[in-house]
């Protein structure tokens, strides 16, 4: 077997590609905190349960209605999403003029509430659900094996995440909502519908964790705590990138799994904590976060 | 550098030294009322934690929401320092309480260089990071926690096992805690925070070094939360994971927004209330996570004074 550092290619290969796949879900997250905290100010709290509840809509429709696995990654997040919207409408519009923390302390109220009442329901425990019938086997690389499914997460959320990437930084809604970030008021001014911008946001960054839970479900199984200990190393990983830039989360949180996978390979003790550790360091020498810019 | 202390009115003293005393009342009276000694400790630990973590939020305006790594690193000292190596309590409580003060002042140094929503997102990160730390070490017993630990005599004399010189010992601790915070927010010192809470640019172009202001105040409230979860874990004798994990730190969060951000002796109220809450609705499994999430939310919406803040405008004296 060839081995580079003492350690099997298989292993090093293996945990790189969770590494990746850990990647990716810390990117799709970091990118929905990112778009909701441009626009709302707000940290998302809830967006670990929102990540959780577009996994268990997936489970939803393949138990109780029969659609599959590609219906669930259109529906759970609109699902998700409309969800978002009304909490937005009902609750959070009513802090915008407040402390911001209060935003903070609202949806982590709010995500105790539905990770309470999932886990009232389904216990602990997870429920399994299969990877969809097209995406199963794998290919052989010859150093390593690559499962079809674990590919197709890697590259869909890539495309998510510079599909999301274009729209902001490219079109003219993007731009709307770019200048909404600066000054809300000055584009109000000219005619635009600021407050209905604000619920679509908020919509669709809690769709894009939904996304990411129905992408989730194949690879852990659907569990009312699979979003508790995720979104805190997503806080992590929005600090370490600055919440200034898009491509700065997408990178950030690719680039945090991987240093994940492999502190797994060359020192598996650490696994659980070097993300936080990267945290500190880059709080240290760059306190606004690698591509973030301290007003 | 001199701070002038604004003319505090006589009868807002008045208030506060009316409640402070139906405060102590309440805690001496308490077991005679019929309440559990061991339940009140409880409050009164807690109590004094949610005050310290008051000190940061209500007059620095820095929500730390990892604050349980103070609490529970202080738990884990103090039960290793009696257990393995035979403190005496009060050596205990103060080996918990520094190592508590130490990590605040590390952690302090971090978190310090980022203000408001990342503040509150850095501290839980690094709490979060405490916390495996403390699954994972070999002293903290993992999931088991540090179990059977000795409350041992006091300074070598007094009894702890005997529950009410234990009481008698938390009662002081926690209102030797609560006058500290007090003193500490009516200083010139505390007056130097409210100035940095209030405007904080300002406050440096008066000359004042707001960081090492913040990081005072936070390596306080960390001591103060060390205080309280040593205190704590020799009460029930027990360390364990749970001081550590973020609900923790949500827990102390609530209890500040429950009593009033910002007053004296909403913190304490607060502990209370949510302690009494967890007590009656323990046996219901998860609807107490579900409980703590809708009171959080209606607080935030439409109860952001808190008990002792409504109870305050209502008499029109700060409490």
């Amino acid at each position: 077997m060839t081995e580079i550092f003492g350690i099997p290619t298989q292993a090093l290969f293996g945990q790189l590609l969770i590494g990746l796949i850990n990647g990716s879900f810390y990117a799709l997250l970091s990118l929905g905190l990112a778009v909701i905290f441009g626009l709302l100010n707000i940290i998302n709290f809830t967006h670990g349960a929102q990540y959780m509840m577009g996994a268990f809509v997936a489970w939803f429709l393949l138990n109780k209605t029969g659609m599959g696995y590609w219906w669930a990654l259109v529906v759970a997040p609109i699902a998700v999403g409309i969800i978002g919207v009304i909490i937005e409408r009902t609750m959070l519009k009513q802090l915008y003029k407040l402390d911001h923390l209060y935003g903070l302390l609202l949806t982590f109220g709010l995500a105790l509430i539905i990770q309470g009442l999932f886990r009232n329901e389904y216990g602990s425990s997870g429920l399994p659900y299969s990877i969809p019938s097209q995406l199963t086997g794998g290919q052989n690389l010859g150093f390593m094996f690559l499962p079809n499914y674990r590919a197709w997460v890697i590259v869909f959320s890539l495309v998510v995440c510079f599909s999301t990437w274009f729209v902001i930084e490219k079109t003219k809604l993007g731009a709307y909502l770019r200048a909404a970030t600066e000054n809300p008021e000055l584009v109000r001014a000219f005619g635009i519908n600021v407050p209905r911008m604000i619920t679509l946001t908020y919509g669709f960054g809690v769709g894009l964790a939904a996304l990411a839970g129905v992408m989730a479900a194949p690879i852990y199984s659907v569990n009312p705590l699979m979003g508790e200990n995720l979104i805190i190393v997503v806080f992590a990983v929005v600090v370490i990138g600055g919440m200034g830039s898009i491509m700065g989360s997408i990178v950030t949180g690719f680039g945090l799994g991987i240093i994940e996978g492999l502190t797994k390979v060359f020192y598996p003790e650490a696994s659980a904590t070097v993300i936080f550790i990267v945290m500190a360091i880059v709080l240290a020498i760059r306190p606004a976060g690698l591509f973030g810019t301290q007003k | 550098m001199s701070a002038v202390l604004p003319a505090v009115k006589a009868s807002e003293v008045g208030a506060q030294r009316i409640a402070f005393g139906v405060m102590v009342a309440f805690f001496l009276l308490g077991p005679a009322l019929g309440m559990y000694p061991v339940f009140l400790m409880k409050v009164m630990c807690f109590a004094l934690f949610a005050a310290a973590f008051n000190l940061l939020i209500g007059f620095v305006g820095l929500l730390s929401f990892g604050h349980a790594m103070f609490l529970g690193t202080a738990g884990y000292v103090c039960a290793h320092a009696a257990k393995v190596w035979g403190l005496t309590p009060e050596l205990a409580i103060v080996a918990g309480a520094a190592a508590a003060g130490l990590l605040g002042l590390i952690t302090g140094l971090l978190a310090i260089r980022r203000q408001g929503i990342y503040f509150a997102m850095i501290t839980l990160a690094l709490a979060q990071m405490i916390f495996f730390f403390c699954l994972q070490a070999p002293f903290t017993g993992g999931e088991d926690g540090i179990q059977a630990v000795p409350r041992g005599k006091l300074f070598g004399i007094l009894d702890l096992s005997n529950v009410w010189n234990m009481y008698g010992t938390v009662l002081l601790i926690f209102i030797a805690g609560f006058l500290l915070i007090y003193r500490t927010v009516h200083s010139p010192f505390g007056q130097v925070l409210k100035a940095i809470r209030e405007n904080e640019p300002r406050a440096t172009s008066l000359g004042y070094n707001t960081n090492r202001y913040k990081l005072m105040a936070f390596v306080l409230s960390a001591t103060l939360s060390g205080v309280a979860g040593a205190t704590n874990a020799l009460v029930f004798q027990l360390a364990a994971l749970n001081s550590v994990h973020w609900s923790m730190s949500g827990e102390v969060v609530l209890m500040n927004l429950v009593g009033g951000l910002g007053t004296i002796f909403g913190p304490v109220m607060g502990a209370f209330v949510v302690l009494a809450m967890e007590n009656y609705l323990a046996t219901l499994g998860f609807w107490v996570t579900i409980v703590q999430g809708a009171i959080f939310v209606l607080c935030v919406l439409a109860f952001r004074r808190g008990i002792i803040g409504e109870l305050g405008r209502l008499i029109r004296k700060p409490l």
